[in-house]
C-alpha cells in the first residue's frame, strides 16, 4: 500500500472540536507543502468557533474578529464540517478509526476548578464560565438561572474570565444593547439590581493575570464607579524587587491605573465595582434557605517560593464580605472523553507534545492526537493555539512519514459522510452554519447590534428549514 | 502561564537514578533518552540530587575513573525544586540568574515532572507568537 498524501489517496484527518485549536490545526494540516490532505471538523455545536463564540465576552467584538481567519480555513476544498455531532453519542472511536488516518482533539476545557470550600454549593453561588455560557448564548446553559434581584456580588480571581463577568455585570442596559449578548441574558441583566460588584484577588496587583487593557477598561464604564483600597493596590516588598530586577513596566503601569482607581472620588453612578486584592474566600455562609447571604474572606501575604514564584499564604486576619452571588473563577478544567486517556492531575489528555500516550506503556498511540487546551490545560490567549496546533501537526507529519498511521478500512469521503448523517440526520454543514450565521447578523442589522443569537438548536435547525 | 501548563504535555516521564548507582549508569541513561539531566531519588522516589552533564564533564577533567563513581558522590545536593503553581516567570528569571538548566517539579513531596531551560524558552516564544498572532489578528480587522 502507498503512503497515504498524495492527490489520489488524501491522508484523512477528523478533528474533534470547532473551537480555534482545532481550526489552526486544520490550517497547518491544509497547508502542508507536498501532503495532500483532507479535513472533517466535527463539533457538538451546530455553530463553530467554540469559545471565541461561547466564550469572549460580548463587548470584546475586535476578539471575535479572528473567525474570519478560521472561515477562510473552512473555505478549502478539503475542509468540511459537521456540527451538532457529538463524539461519544454519535460518533465512537471505532467509527473514526475506519475513515481516518488520523484524529485530533480540540475539545477545550469544558468545566471550571471548584474553590473547595464549605458552602460553595449553596444556592447563588456559581461557577463564572456557565455564567459566561449564558450570557453568550450556549445552547446548554441558557435556561440557567442567576438570581440577578441580589443587590451584591463577588467575582473569586483576577484572570480574564473573572474581569469579564465583573464588567458584564457592570455595564449599563444601554451599553449591552450595542452588543451580541444574548437575548435572555440581556433582558435579564436589564432587570439586574447588582448595584456592587467585588473582584477578588489572592495574590497581589503584580501577580494579576489580567492584562493592563482590561483594567483600563473597567475604569471607562458608563454607569459604573470603580476603586479600590489604597493599602492593597501598593506592591509589597518582594513584589516591587521582582518588578525592578525584570523592569517590569506593564506591572508598574497596572499599579499606575490601579493607583488611581483607589484615589478617584466616586461619582455616584449607579453601580460600583471594588478590585480588592490579597484576599482569599475560605467559607461561603447562607441563610436557612440555603441561598448564600455572605463570604468569610482571609487576608494572604506572599511569600516566595523555592523557584521564585509570590504565592498567597493566609493570615490569621478575616473579614466577612455580605454578598448574595458569587462567581468563582479559579481556572477552567478539561472533562475526559470517552476511550481517550486522561491525565486528572492536569486535567488533558495524555500526551507528549500532542501525541496522546497510553497511560500504562508511556508510548503514543497510533493515529490519536492533541491540540489546544485539552492538551495543555488553560492557557495563553487565543493566538497561543496556533503554535500550539503547530507542533501537534508537526508530530502528525512526522509519524506520517514513519508510516505510524491508523489503517482505516474505507477512507473515503463519501462513507464518512454517509456514517455521520445516518447517525445524525440533524448535522449541520459550512454552507448551514453560513446560512445562519447571515441570518443571526441580520437580525443584528435591525438592532443596532453585531448579530443576535440562536441560543436553541431547534431554533437553528427551524432556521435552516429542517 | 504556570508550570502545570507546561507538564500538562510534555508526558510526566522523568528519568531518575537511585544514589548508589554508577555515574555510568547515569552517562547510559542522559544518552538514551537525549536530556541534559537525571533526577536523583531514594526508594520513596523522594528528590535528594540532581545529576547533570556538566557535573560530569567537570569531574571527567580531573578524574578518570569517574564513570564507576557512585552518584551520590558528583550529584548536586542542594537541589531546587519547583511546583506545579510555580509561574513560568518567576521559574525562567530563577533558572536564569541561579544559571539552572533543570528544575525537578514537586508536588506534595512527590515528583511529578521536570522542565528544563529548554522548556521554558519554547513556552515562553510560543506564548509571545500568541500573542502577537492575536494583536496581528485584531489590528488587521476590520470590525469596531
Amino acid at each position: 500500500m502507498t503512503q497515504p498524501g498524495t492527490e489520489a489517496q488524501p491522508l484523512r484527518v477528523a478533528i474533534i472540536g470547532a473551537g480555534p485549536a482545532g481550526y489552526y490545526a486544520a490550517d497547518h494540516l491544509l497547508r502542508q507543502e507536498g501532503v495532500v490532505v483532507e479535513v472533517d471538523m466535527i463539533d457538538r455545536l451546530p455553530t463553530p468557533y467554540g469559545l471565541v463564540r461561547a466564550g469572549v465576552a460580548p463587548d470584546h467584538q475586535k476578539i471575535k474578529s479572528v473567525t474570519a481567519a478560521f472561515d477562510k480555513v473552512a473555505a478549502h476544498r478539503r475542509f468540511r464540517f459537521y456540527g451538532g455531532v457529538d463524539f461519544g453519542t454519535h460518533i465512537a472511536l471505532s467509527d473514526v478509526e475506519r475513515h481516518y488516518h488520523q484524529v485530533l482533539y480540540s475539545t477545550g476545557a469544558q468545566t471550571d476548578r471548584r474553590m473547595g470550600i464549605p458552602g460553595e454549593d449553596l444556592a447563588g453561588s456559581h461557577p463564572a464560565t456557565e455564567f459566561v455560557a449564558w450570557y453568550n448564548g450556549h445552547p446548554d446553559y441558557r435556561d440557567l438561572q442567576f438570581d440577578l434581584t441580589q443587590e451584591r456580588a463577588a467575582v473569586v480571581g483576577v484572570g480574564n474570565v473573572a474581569i469579564d463577568v465583573a464588567r458584564i455585570l457592570c455595564r449599563s442596559p444601554e451599553e449591552l444593547a450595542s452588543t451580541d449578548i444574548a437575548d435572555h441574558a440581556l433582558e435579564a441583566l436589564q432587570k439586574s439590581r447588582i448595584k456592587e460588584v467585588y473582584l477578588l484577588g489572592r495574590r497581589g496587583p503584580a501577580q494579576a493575570a489580567f492584562t493592563n487593557p482590561e483594567i483600563k477598561e473597567v475604569g471607562e464604564l458608563a454607569d459604573a464607579d470603580v476603586t479600590a483600597l489604597p493599602d492593597e493596590v501598593e506592591l509589597d516588598p518582594l513584589s516591587q524587587a521582582d518588578v525592578e530586577r525584570n523592569q517590569d513596566r506593564a506591572t508598574l503601569k497596572k499599579v499606575e491605573l490601579l493607583r488611581e482607581y483607589a484615589t478617584r472620588k466616586p461619582l455616584g453612578r449607579s453601580k460600583k465595582l471594588v478590585i480588592r486584592f490579597l484576599v482569599s474566600p475560605v467559607e461561603l455562609c447562607g441563610n436557612e434557605a440555603g441561598q448564600v447571604v455572605a463570604m468569610r474572606l482571609v487576608r494572604n501575604r506572599l511569600e516566595a517560593t523555592a523557584a521564585g514564584t509570590l504565592q498567597a499564604k493566609p493570615t490569621d486576619q478575616f473579614e466577612t464580605l455580605p454578598v448574595g452571588l458569587v462567581f468563582r473563577s479559579v481556572g477552567y478544567r478539561g472533562v475526559a472523553l470517552p476511550g481517550v486517556p486522561f491525565q486528572e492531575s492536569w486535567g488533558v489528555i495524555f500526551n507528549a507534545n500532542g501525541r496522546v500516550l497510553d497511560p500504562d506503556t508511556k508510548q503514543p498511540i497510533v493515529g490519536l492526537y492533541a491540540a489546544g487546551w485539552i492538551k495543555r490545560g488553560p492557557s495563553g490567549v487565543i493566538g497561543t493555539n496556533k503554535p500550539d496546533a503547530a507542533q501537534t501537526v508537526a508530530c502528525m507529519m512526522e509519524d506520517l512519514a514513519a508510516g505510524r498511521i491508523l489503517q482505516p478500512e474505507e477512507p473515503d469521503p463519501s462513507a464518512a459522510e454517509r456514517l455521520i448523517r445516518s447517525r445524525q440526520p440533524r448535522c449541520v454543514s459550512y454552507q448551514d452554519w453560513l446560512k445562519l450565521n447571515e441570518i443571526e447578523v441580520s437580525r443584528g442589522r435591525a438592532a443596532g447590534r453585531p448579530r443576535v443569537k440562536f441560543t436553541r438548536v431547534n431554533d437553528m435547525l427551524a432556521a435552516l428549514g429542517r | 502561564m504556570n508550570i502545570a501548563s507546561l507538564l500538562a504535555s510534555k508526558g510526566n516521564k522523568v528519568i531518575t537514578i537511585q544514589p548508589e548507582q554508577t555515574v555510568r549508569q547515569a552517562v547510559v541513561l542522559l544518552v538514551e533518552h537525549n536530556i541534559g539531566a537525571v533526577v536523583v531519588v531514594d526508594r520513596t522516589r523522594q528528590p535528594v540530587g540532581i545529576l547533570s552533564e556538566r557535573d560530569i564533564v567537570r569531574a571527567a577533567a580531573r578524574n578518570e575513573r569517574v564513570f564507576t563513581e557512585p552518584v551520590a558522590v558528583l550529584m548536586t545536593r542542594n537541589v531546587i525544586l519547583g511546583l506545579p503553581q510555580d509561574d513560568l516567570a518567576s521559574v525562567g528569571n530563577t533558572m536564569t540568574e541561579r544559571r539552572i538548566r533543570h528544575l525537578p517539579v514537586v508536588e506534595g513531596g512527590k515528583l511529578v515532572g521536570i522542565v528544563s531551560i529548554g522548556d521554558i524558552v519554547k513556552a515562553q516564544r510560543d506564548q509571545y507568537l500568541g500573542e502577537v498572532e492575536t494583536l496581528q489578528t485584531q489590528l488587521l480587522s476590520e470590525g469596531p
